[in-house]
C-alpha cells in the first residue's frame, strides 16, 4: 500500500540501525512525545535495533492519557443532566472518572455517542433540536483545528444546541516544562501531526536556548529511525537544532489556514494536565465572544476537584520519570479490561502500549 | 462478575474478555453440566446410536443491510457455520423473528427471501420458528434468532475440544480476515470510504466437508465477533500451548488493510462470517491448504502461524522487523484513534 509499504521495508530500517550504531556513541536519552510514536515503536520491535546507548523515554502526547480527572468527572456531570447527549472520541468512554466512566453512564441511561469526527455531532444536534449536544473536545493542535471549525460551522447555520466541553491543550508548554522541570532528555522526536498544523518554530526555544534536539518525525518505521538518527546526529556534533524528517506531511510553516480557525475560537489558558499539574497557558478555552457554544458557561455543575486514583504513577510516566513497568499495578489490578489510569485506556496509552507488548 | 460491573454494558457483547467473564461467571455457573462445560461452537448430544450437533445464534446487527449480505443470510451463515466447524453437517434450523411495530413489510420480505436462498445453498431445512412482534421503540427493528441441528460423525465430536495439539502445529485460515466487520462498519458509520470491501459472509458446511473427507484436523473455530484474535487466545488458554502469528503470512484485503491503518483497528480483532481456523499437524495442513484453496470459500487459505512450546496461554504475532508483541483478546469494543 503506498506511503505505507516503503515506509516498512526491511532492508532500509535494518541498514538505518546499522548506520546508527555506527554514528551513536554518547549515552543519551530521547522523548518521544506522541503516543501514536510510542506505539509504532514498540509495534514495529524498534527498541531492538537501536545501540545500547539510545535510551527512549514516552512523553504527554496522548490526549486521552493527560485530560484531567476533573474534566473527566465533569463529562460525567453533564451526561447526568437530562436531555443531554454527550458525543466523544471512542477512547474517553472507557477512562475512569473519581466514581464512574462515561461507559458505565451510558449502562445507566445517558446518552453517550461514539463519534469519528466532531462535525457528527453537528448533525446529532440538528436531528435532536430537543435535546443539548455536549462534544467532549480532546486532543492537541491536530483534533483543536476540527472542534474550531465545527464551532464556527454551528455558527453559520445557527445550530443553538451544540456545545463544547474543551479540554483542548497544546504542545509546547508542557515539552518545556518537562525540561524546566529537570527531566533529563537529550533530544525530542517531535510529535508529527501536532507539527503538521503549527509549523516547527514552536521547538526553536527548545533548541537555541535549551539546547536539546528537536526531530518531527512520522509515524512508520523508517520515519522513525531515520529521525533517531538524525537526533544522534546533532547530539554527537553537539549542534542541536531543529529539523524535520516527515517532509511529506509537515511543513516549516505548518498550516496557516487551520491556525486561523484556532486563533478565532480559542485563546490559551492555564490547563491542568493528569500528573503533571498546572501548566500555564497550555490549554485552549473558547473565546468570551463563543461563550455560547461553551458547555462550562451554559451548564452549571458542581463538581469537587478530584486527586489521582490511589496508587497510579500515569503522573511520573507521562514526565517520562518511570516505565510502566515500575507501576505495582501494571498489568495487575490496573489493565486494558479495568484501567486505573487512563494511560491503561488509551491505545496511544503508554501503558496500554507496554501492557500490548509486554514479552 | 465483580460488584463494580453490575449492569449490562455493549462491552459484554463484543466477543472480548468481558464477555467471556459473563459466558464464564454467570450463565455457566447457573446452567453448568457436562456438554455446556465444553463450551464448543455445537452441543455434542449423544442420543444413542448417532451423535448429534445443537447450537443456537441471535442476530441484532445495525445495520440490517450491508454490503455482501443482510441480518437474514447473516443468521443462517452463522448458525450453519457453528455446526459445521464443530465437525457436524448441518441439518435443520429453526428461526424466529422478533419485529419492531411499524418495520417495512418489503424490507421483511427480502430478508426471509435471504434466509431461504441461504438455506437451500447450504443444503438446510429451515423446520420450526416463531414470530414476536413489539411496540414501537421496544426492540430495534428487527432481531432473528436461529437454532440448529445437525449429524456428526464419531470420529468428528472432538474437533471442537482441541485435543492433540502440539507444538509444531500449524495455524490455517480460508482467506482474507476481517471484512465483515469493516463492510459493516463502513455501512454503519459515516466514514463514506469509497471502498469495495465487503462482508465475507457465506455458509462453510461444504468447505468443511471437503476439509474433513481429505484429511484430519484437530481443531475448528469460526473467528466472529473478537476476530481471529480471540479464538487463538481462547485456543491458548485451553491447551497451555503457545501459538505464533507471522503477521506477513495474515491475508488481508487492500480494503481491510486500508481501513485498519486509518482507524488504528487491528484486522485480527475485526469479525469475520465466512471464515474457519484450523489446527492441523505439519503433514496434514500442508496437504489441507492445497484442498481448501481449490473450494470457491478458500482461494486466499493461508497458514498464518503455529502451535509452539515457548510463552505458554499466549499468543505473539511476529512481524517482518523482528517485532513481537502479544496479541490479547479484545477489552471492550474496538475503539479508533484520535490522533
Amino acid at each position: 500500500m503506498k506511503y505505507i509499504d516503503e515506509y516498512r521495508k526491511k532492508e532500509l530500517i535494518i541498514s538505518l540501525s546499522e548506520k546508527l550504531k555506527t554514528v551513536s556513541k554518547k549515552e543519551m536519552v530521547l522523548m518521544e512525545v506522541c503516543g501514536g510514536h510510542t506505539m509504532a515503536i514498540h509495534r514495529f520491535g524498534l527498541l531492538s535495533l537501536l545501540p545500547d546507548n539510545i535510551r527512549l523515554i514516552s512523553g504527554p502526547g496522548c490526549p486521552v492519557c493527560v485530560s484531567s480527572q476533573h474534566f473527566i468527572d465533569m463529562a460525567m456531570a453533564y451526561s447526568k443532566i437530562p436531555g443531554v447527549i454527550i458525543t466523544t472520541y471512542g477512547d474517553l468512554i472507557r477512562v475512569p472518572g473519581s466514581t464512574t466512566s462515561l461507559e458505565k453512564e451510558r449502562a445507566n441511561g445517558s446518552d453517550v455517542r461514539i463519534v469519528y469526527s466532531v462535525l457528527e455531532s453537528l448533525e446529532i444536534a440538528k436531528n435532536n433540536p430537543g435535546k443539548n449536544v455536549v462534544f467532549l473536545g480532546i486532543g492537541f493542535e491536530t483534533t483543536a483545528p476540527l472542534t474550531a471549525a465545527a464551532i464556527l460551522q454551528a455558527g453559520e447555520e445557527k445550530i443553538p444546541n451544540f456545545f463544547v466541553l474543551s479540554a483542548h491543550k497544546v504542545m509546547p508548554p508542557v515539552m518545556k516544562a518537562l525540561v524546566a522541570e529537570g527531566v533529563k532528555i537529550d533530544g525530542f522526536i517531535a510529535p508529527g501531526h501536532v507539527s503538521a498544523i503549527t509549523g516547527t518554530a514552536i521547538y526553536d526555544d527548545l533548541a537555541s536556548v535549551c539546547r536539546l534536539g528537536v526531530v518531527v518525525s512520522g509515524f512508520e518505521p523508517v520515519d522513525m529511525m531515520q529521525a533517531i538518527l538524525m537526533l544522534a546526529d546533532q547530539i554527537e556534533s553537539g549542534m542541536p537544532k531543529v529539523e524535520v524528517q516527515y517532509q511529506r506531511v509537515v511543513h516549516i510553516e505548518g498550516n496557516k489556514q487551520a491556525r486561523k480557525i484556532l486563533d478565532t475560537v480559542f485563546e490559551l489558558r492555564d490547563d491542568t494536565w493528569r500528573g503533571l499539574g498546572v501548566i500555564p497557558k497550555s490549554g485552549l478555552k473558547i473565546r468570551e465572544e463563543l461563550a455560547h457554544f461553551d458547555a462550562e458557561k451554559q451548564f452549571m455543575v458542581d463538581v469537587p476537584e478530584s486527586g489521582e486514583p490511589k496508587g497510579c504513577i500515569c503522573g511520573l510516566i507521562l514526565r517520562g520519570l518511570k516505565t510502566p513497568v515500575d507501576c505495582p499495578l501494571f498489568a495487575k489490578k490496573c489493565n486494558p479490561s479495568e484501567p486505573v489510569g487512563a494511560c491503561m485506556v488509551s491505545g496511544e496509552g503508554t501503558c496500554a502500549t507496554y501492557y500490548k507488548y509486554r514479552l | 462478575m465483580t460488584q463494580k460491573e453490575e449492569k449490562i454494558m455493549l462491552s459484554h457483547g463484543s466477543g472480548g474478555r468481558m464477555m467471556h467473564h459473563l459466558i464464564e461467571d454467570l450463565f455457566i455457573r447457573h446452567f453448568r453440566n457436562e456438554i455446556l462445560d465444553e463450551q464448543t461452537d455445537a452441543a455434542i448430544l449423544s442420543t444413542g446410536s448417532d451423535e448429534i450437533a445443537f447450537t443456537t445464534d441471535s442476530f441484532v446487527i445495525d445495520p440490517l443491510f450491508f454490503p455482501g449480505g443482510n441480518i437474514g443470510k447473516l443468521a443462517v451463515c452463522g448458525t450453519v457455520n457453528d455446526l459445521a466447524v464443530s465437525g457436524a453437517e448441518p441439518l435443520y434450523l429453526s428461526v424466529s423473528f422478533i419485529l419492531e411495530e411499524g418495520f417495512p413489510m418489503n424490507e421483511l420480505e427480502i430478508i426471509v427471501a435471504s434466509l431461504s436462498d441461504e438455506a437451500k445453498k447450504a443444503g438446510v431445512q429451515i423446520v420450526t420458528g416463531d414470530t414476536k412482534v413489539v411496540n414501537k421503540g421496544k426492540c430495534d427493528k428487527l432481531f432473528i434468532n436461529t437454532a440448529g441441528i445437525g449429524r456428526i460423525r464419531k470420529e468428528n465430536c472432538s474437533i471442537g475440544k482441541a485435543l492433540d495439539i502440539k507444538p509444531g502445529d500449524l495455524i490455517l485460515i480460508n482467506g482474507t480476515i476481517g471484512d465483515h466487520g469493516m463492510a459493516v462498519m463502513n455501512a454503519r458509520e459515516t466514514f463514506n470510504f469509497k471502498t469495495s470491501v465487503e462482508s465475507d459472509c457465506a455458509c462453510l458446511n461444504q468447505l468443511i466437508r471437503e476439509i474433513l473427507d481429505h484429511s484430519t484436523v484437530k481443531f475448528m473455530r469460526d473467528p466472529t465477533r473478537g476476530g481471529v484474535a480471540t479464538v487463538l487466545n481462547e485456543l491458548v488458554d485451553k491447551i497451555h500451548l503457545g501459538i505464533e502469528i507471522d503477521e506477513s503470512s495474515l491475508p488481508l484485503s487492500h480494503g481491510v488493510k486500508a481501513m485498519c491503518e486509518l482507524l488504528g483497528f487491528d484486522p485480527l480483532h475485526v469479525a469475520n462470517e465466512g471464515k474457519v481456523v484450523i489446527v492441523a499437524s505439519e503433514p496434514e495442513g500442508l496437504k489441507l491448504l492445497e484442498a481448501m484453496k481449490r473450494n470457491n470459500l478458500g482461494l486466499r487459505s493461508a497458514i498464518i502461524g503455529r502451535v509452539v512450546s515457548d510463552h505458554p496461554g499466549k499468543v505473539v504475532l511476529r512481524n517482518e522487523t523482528g517485532g513481537r508483541r502479544i496479541i490479547d483478546s479484545l477489552s471492550g469494543d474496538q475503539l479508533p484513534r484520535i490522533c
